[in-house]
């Protein structure tokens, strides 16, 4: 029951971070990939924030597996963010292939770190 | 009307991203259960689902884009595969609470040595892909690079 719930909510999150991704890309005027930043950052701070509650509630494994592995996991994406920073190196943008994606890692651990303070602390 | 077109095949592609988004999702959720990472050490597990999805989705990517436009099986296949399968089955969040977690029990230079190597193998993982995929292609229609082409001989 859980593993079901679990897929079903990471279909939802993959869905919901097309239409993100999608919606932000239309507005977008800088030649830089920020959806994927947005989208990612947004869900670093929301597993934070749930794995902070998890941690002061223990118990509800179920409700956790289900939003942090299975919808913030299909919503956020690794794959994407890499291969953008490639496309940016292999362009010869390597300034950019450097900053873009350590920036989005120290903003990312920063908004999971300040997610888990927030509930746990 | 072309905007209702557009939103209606926005929610088509939505719903391709999330069937895809299932399948990959599903991956991992069966990976992490099976090789579940223990507290206080490197988290190999979404180690390599990150490394290998960046490396399969530059693969999938480059060769789509070298095969003609993005249109028809093609995006069918980069929403469905590359948004949804590959993008569902790698996490950033999972990634990011990991390294969190690690510094937080006092494994401080294991959490940043994590985070380093996800982050740097990930790309170097992506741009072997997109390489891969793009030496197969230049083979498959005859244009070889010069400087490779004494060594098939």
């Amino acid at each position: 029951m859980i593993t079901a719930l679990l897929v079903l909510a990471g279909g939802l999150g993959a869905a919901a971070r097309f239409l993100a991704d999608t919606a932000i890309a239309r507005h977008n005027r800088l030649s830089l990939p920020v959806g994927t930043f947005a989208v990612n950052l947004s869900a670093c701070l929301l597993l934070g924030l749930l794995t902070g509650w998890a941690l002061a509630h223990p118990g509800h494994d179920g409700v956790r597996a289900v939003l942090g592995v299975g919808f913030l996991g299909g919503y956020s994406t690794f794959s994407t963010a890499s291969v953008e920073a490639a496309r940016l190196a292999l362009a010869g943008r390597s300034l950019v292939a450097l900053v873009h994606p350590a920036l989005m890692a120290v903003a990312c651990l920063a908004a999971a770190a300040l997610g888990i303070g927030l509930v746990a602390g | 009307m072309a905007v209702t077109r557009g939103g209606a095949s926005t929610l088509a592609s939505a719903g391709l991203v999330a069937l895809g988004g299932c399948v990959g999702v599903a991956a991992r959720y069966g990976l992490e259960e099976r090789f579940p990472a223990s507290p206080g050490a490197w988290p190999w597990t979404t180690f390599w689902i990150n490394v290998v999805g960046s490396l399969l989705l530059g693969a999938l990517l480059e060769t789509l884009l070298r095969t003609g436009p993005d249109d028809g099986w093609r995006r069918t296949a980069r929403l469905g595969c590359g948004t949804g399968v590959m993008g569902g089955f790698t996490t950033y969040s999972t990634f990011a609470v990991e390294t969190v977690r690690l510094a937080e029990g006092g494994q401080v230079w294991l959490g940043v040595g994590y985070a380093l190597a996800s982050v740097a193998l990930g790309i170097l993982a992506a741009v072997v892909g997109i390489g891969v995929a793009a030496g197969l292609w230049r083979r498959a229609t005859g244009m070889q690079a010069p400087s490779r082409a004494g060594g098939h001989a």
